[in-house]
């Protein structure tokens, strides 16, 4: 199942792997997205780590690591299709992939619910 | 049609000087250029056509009203080019000074000299360097030398804080200069929260950056606190000279507890923008950070100037020479036309036309912060967004068309929907209430029909320019 | 109270709609203890005084002699247009092109700027220009910095002085190293280049032609560069440009330059504008405002300031720099001037410059007690060896209204006994002919 962090990053593990992307809101917040740069494939990233960024028309926000693990694979296709995060931020619009190094992290993220109740306080 | 579209092979718009000698050229084929480059070919009418039917598509002051926040618009005296179009002064070699020549050019360097005393005079400083070539550069250059006082004091030093309404060139410089930022947001007046201040305030900190009045157009009364909070840290005061319009002849950042300063000759002073620049940004200080002043300085001895010697405290040299020379010798052009008294009115008619402004249209809009501001005003379109899904974009668009050009939009980033206004003492009555009609005409046609204003503007070049393609689509170059 | 329109109705008017009693009063906000303490400026003066007080401070500078100086900053032509153009005050009274459609004019002379930039140096991207060419190199050095995340910066002999303190002046603040490479002669040691070039290198900084006029071949060293991963980043002169072989064509990574010398008065040193160009593929560290070509909502062709999210007002303390302005009316005004000239125009000045610079260095290298120093060949400018100091035949020379160039001795107290020449297409047979002449006599 999916989860989140405060900055708006989502994890979806399966067995070892997190894919890890940036949710809707965070998304409708930055608007057309221009530019995603990702962590490159190998780097050991710790939790809260920074991990890349997403550059839009009108602002750039820096993404930070959900978990701790090593950058197994990153999502080609937005080199050249960089709109693919804003229309599916959570399915094809996933940003890399994690080799988790702690799988015990998962507990301290938000589920979906948690995470709309945070947004709502915002 | 770009100059490339209108090229015709065979045309050329300049007659060079003759070839008056007879030698060879010296280079083997490695060494020389393999094509010619693919620069258009044009007469000098096609030229003068083209670059003067570009130049009517531009808003100018010349033509239009810019109440742009945070820019001060004001008006180019024309008196500033014809001082500039003297040979004695546009036609002399920087490179006199390596030779050191200096009596070669007393009247150039005369300039530098009485131009950093009348600088001295208005901030209250107790030393200038005319050589930081823009605004943000004197940011970068006063905080070199903050920087270089706590090395040279042994102080372990590693943040800058500036305010959360602070302009992005100051944390940008921060960075630059190696320094991690700490923001600290602003409370219900607009000013810097003291006591998250006091809070985060330590040894660690190097610097303070203000704004003052800050970017709101807010003066913060408890300016002189601060000041002394960071001096009982050893931590300096630096001035950003952006909003200097609003106080000139009525506070000046030495007095009040600053240490370094940087002006904007083009936003205080009046030299022209230039659609981007050249713009000049020459730095202040106090006489115990004189050591540390980058190359090159004036000095006056037995009756001439020359080149001061620097010290080897100095943080090295941050442009070539004096920066943008001809900027400050415009500069200066307007110093002396206005004098004391043109200069103590700067402040008083530009605080005048803001509040009236304000006061206008505090009806129609959000008022984040409903007090007598300074030279700017801060408006708000939340409301008309949450209600009539209008943006202060879309106000900027409406603007357009009346030949107004639109006021800071999204800045500084603490407000919602930001429209931020400086008219400037430049601007007249007439002007103003005009600028305050369209406005009010704005905010009622949000409230019958908000979504005309997707279609504007309708009268200009262009409308809505598709930016997202831009980026994504990168096409920077015809090439 | 010039500039200020506001008649005494106007004051009282606009002071009743704001419910204050006078103009004293909108300054309430500010404690009394925190006004100024002194404000000694002198009277204001009409422009006729202003005129003439300052064109008599101009009248003590006694600059009016040929110029055969150089070292980055060229006496060159400026032709009428280039002043008629960018003093229109559409131009010059006109903002930052933020609100792009009411600023078409500027954006499209800046992406014909980068055009025009692109094709002239033959590389991918360019912004809209910087402040300066020393200021721009040591931006492309922190950029290779950033890009390649390293830490040390190897800086040729060959690089203007005065853009070397700029160098070493950004990037020491920051903890980065600076090594400067040293030369016996006038040209680089490539040997000792290549020795020092390893992978710790971010980039390698060198200038063509050199301070000292020699124009060289870098290929040795660029593939070096490239074979650790390392950047090669040069400084070139625009006019030689016309003639020589271009940094797109070397496969250098990163070029700056200067833009004095295309259409800008010499000035005392600026205002004048900084070039940077790059890969294409490094586009996105490159600081400075980028023009980009698009759309609007009917389709038509529009532009705008682009990628703007590398820069301060949106990344703030994650900014590729902290530039803010460009040095726009000095860019248009190369625009303007590189339209003028166009294709066969520009390679005629270039040559121009080369040859007639050839007759003056034939001259010079008649003359028994004079000997020309660059081992390789130059394009405008060159060294001699005086058999006395350089600063002493400047100084005699200077008295017959002939700047004869630059004192070497002055970069390097151990050379002061040679002078650097520049000729321009300005200088005249007759001019050169007058140097070799009043040269002879001096010595």
């Amino acid at each position: 199942m999916r989860k989140y962090t405060k900055d708006h990053e989502w994890a979806l593990v399966e067995d070892d792997i997190a894919m890890v992307g940036i949710s809707e809101h965070a998304v409708e917040e930055l608007g057309d997205i221009t530019f995603i740069e990702a962590p490159e494939i190998g780097a050991t990233l710790s939790k809260g780590d920074s991990a890349g960024f997403v550059e839009s028309v009108k602002a750039a926000s820096d993404i930070y690591a959900p978990l701790s693990g090593e950058v197994t694979e990153v999502n080609t296709r937005l080199e050249n299709e960089p709109e693919t995060v804003n229309t599916e931020p959570l399915g094809e619009g996933w940003i890399y992939k994690m080799k988790l190094s702690d799988i015990g992290e998962l507990d301290d993220l938000m589920s979906e619910e948690d995470y709309q109740k945070f947004l709502s306080t915002l | 049609m770009s100059v490339f579209d209108n090229s015709k092979k065979g045309r050329k718009g300049v007659k060079l000087p003759r070839l008056d000698v007879d030698t060879k050229i010296e280079f083997s084929n490695k060494l020389l250029r393999e094509n010619k480059a693919e620069l258009p070919e044009l007469s000098e009418l096609d030229v003068v056509r083209h670059f003067t039917r570009l130049s009517s598509k531009n808003f100018s002051i010349d033509k239009n009203f810019y109440p742009l926040g945070s820019c001060t618009m004001k008006y180019n005296p024309k008196i500033e080019e014809k001082v500039a179009s003297l040979e004695s002064f546009n036609t002399v070699h920087p490179h006199l000074i390596l030779n050191d020549l200096s009596e070669d050019i007393q009247g150039s360097l005369e300039i530098i000299s009485k131009s950093e005393e009348l600088f001295c005079e208005m901030t209250g400083m107790d030393a200038f360097t005319l050589t930081p070539q823009a605004g943000a550069h004197g940011e970068m250059t006063g905080i070199m030398l903050i920087h270089a006082y706590h090395q040279n004091k042994g102080n372990k030093k590693r943040y800058v804080i500036v305010p959360d309404s602070s302009h992005g060139t100051n944390p940008a410089t921060a960075s630059m200069v190696g320094y991690e930022v700490i923001t600290i947001k602003s409370d219900k007046s607009g000013d810097m929260n003291i006591n998250e201040f006091k809070e985060k305030m330590s040894d660690e900190v190097a610097a303070v950056m203000l704004t003052v009045p800050n970017t709101l157009g807010i003066f913060n009364p408890n300016i002189k606190e601060i000041c002394d909070i960071a001096h009982s840290y050893d931590a300096l005061m630096y001035y950003d000279g952006a909003n200097l319009n609003a106080i000139l002849g009525v506070v000046r950042p030495g007095d009040i507890g600053f240490d370094v300063t940087h002006l904007n000759l083009h936003k205080t002073f009046a030299t022209p923008h230039g659609g981007g620049g050249p713009g000049s940004g020459p730095v202040g200080v106090k006489e115990f950070l004189k050591p540390f002043l980058p190359n090159l300085q004036v000095e006056k001895k037995d009756g001439k100037y020359g080149f001061k010697k620097v010290s080897e405290q100095s943080i090295g040299r941050i442009s070539p020479f004096f920066g943008n020379y001809m900027v400050t010798l415009r500069a200066l052009v307007y110093i002396l036309i206005l004098g004391k008294e043109g200069l103590m009115n700067v402040s008083k008619k530009a605080v005048l036309n803001a509040n009236y402004i304000r006061v206008k249209l505090k009806e129609y809009y959000d008022m984040p912060y409903d007090m007598p501001c300074m030279h700017e005003c801060v408006l708000s379109a939340a409301s008309l967004l949450k209600e009539h899904k209008v943006r202060a974009l879309d106000i900027a668009k409406y603007l357009l068309d009346f030949g107004l050009h639109a006021p800071t939009i999204y800045f500084p980033l603490i407000v919602k929907e930001a429209i931020m206004i400086e008219p400037t003492e430049t601007e007249n009555k007439e002007d103003i209430d005009y600028f305050c009609k369209k406005m009010v005409d704005a905010v009622t046609l949000a409230k019958q029909n908000p979504k005309v204003f997707h279609d504007l503007p309708k009268t200009l070049p262009v409308s809505r320019p598709d930016e997202t393609k831009a980026a994504r689509e990168l096409d920077i170059c015809q090439c | 109270m010039p500039y200020t329109p506001h008649t005494k109705e106007d004051i009282s008017s606009m002071l009743e709609i704001i419910g204050l009693e006078d103009e004293d009063a909108l300054f309430d906000s500010i404690p009394k203890e925190l006004r100024v303490k002194s404000f000694a400026l002198p009277e204001g003066l009409s422009e006729f005084e202003v005129f003439e007080a300052l064109k008599d401070t101009g009248k003590k500078n006694k600059t009016d002699k040929t110029l055969f100086i150089g070292g980055g900053y060229y006496d060159h032509v400026v032709p009428s247009a280039v002043d008629a153009l960018s003093m229109r005050s559409e131009f010059y009274t006109a903002y930052t092109p933020y609100q792009a459609e009411a600023s078409q004019g500027t954006l499209q002379a800046l992406y014909e700027y980068q055009s025009l930039i692109c094709r002239l140096f033959e590389m991918d991207v360019t912004n809209a220009s910087m402040y300066d060419g020393g200021t721009a190199l040591a931006e492309a050095a922190l950029m290779a910095i950033r890009i390649r995340k390293r830490d040390k910066v190897i800086v040729d002999s060959g690089v203007n002085p005065v853009y070397k303190t700029i160098l070493k002046t950004y990037l020491k603040i920051r903890g980065f190293e600076v090594e400067e490479i040293n030369s016996e002669s006038f040209e680089t040691d490539k040997n000792e280049v290549l020795s020092k070039i390893d992978e710790q290198t971010a980039c390698f900084i060198f200038q063509n032609p050199n301070f000292f006029g020699s124009v060289q071949d870098f290929s040795d060293i660029i593939e070096k560069l490239h074979s650790v991963k390392a950047l090669a980043v040069g400084s070139f002169y625009p006019v030689s440009l016309g003639l020589l072989k271009t940094p797109g064509a070397m496969g250098v990574d990163i070029a700056t330059a200067d833009g004095q010398s295309l259409g800008n008065y010499l000035g005392f040193g600026g205002p004048s504008f900084g070039i940077m160009v790059t890969k294409k593929e490094f586009i996105r560290q490159i600081p400075g405002r980028i023009v980009g070509k698009t759309v609007d909502k009917e389709n038509k062709e529009a532009f705008v300031l682009t990628l703007q999210a590398r820069e301060q007002h949106i990344r703030r303390q994650k900014a590729t720099s902290n530039i803010c302005s460009n040095q726009n009316l000095m860019a248009l005004r190369a625009t303007i001037f590189l339209s003028l000239l166009g294709k066969d125009g520009f390679k005629e000045l270039s040559t121009l410059n080369h040859l007639k610079t050839n007759y003056l260095k034939d001259e010079l290298s008649k003359i028994d007690n004079i000997t020309i120093k660059n081992l390789t060949p130059t394009f405008n400018e060159f060294v001699i060896k005086l058999p006395k100091k350089a600063s002493k035949v400047i100084e005699q020379m200077s008295k017959s209204d002939i700047y004869a160039g630059i004192d070497v001795g002055k970069t390097d107290k151990n050379l002061d006994k040679f002078l650097l020449v520049a000729v321009t297409e300005k200088r005249t047979k007759k001019q050169m002919d007058r140097f070799v002449k009043v040269l002879k006599e001096v010595l």
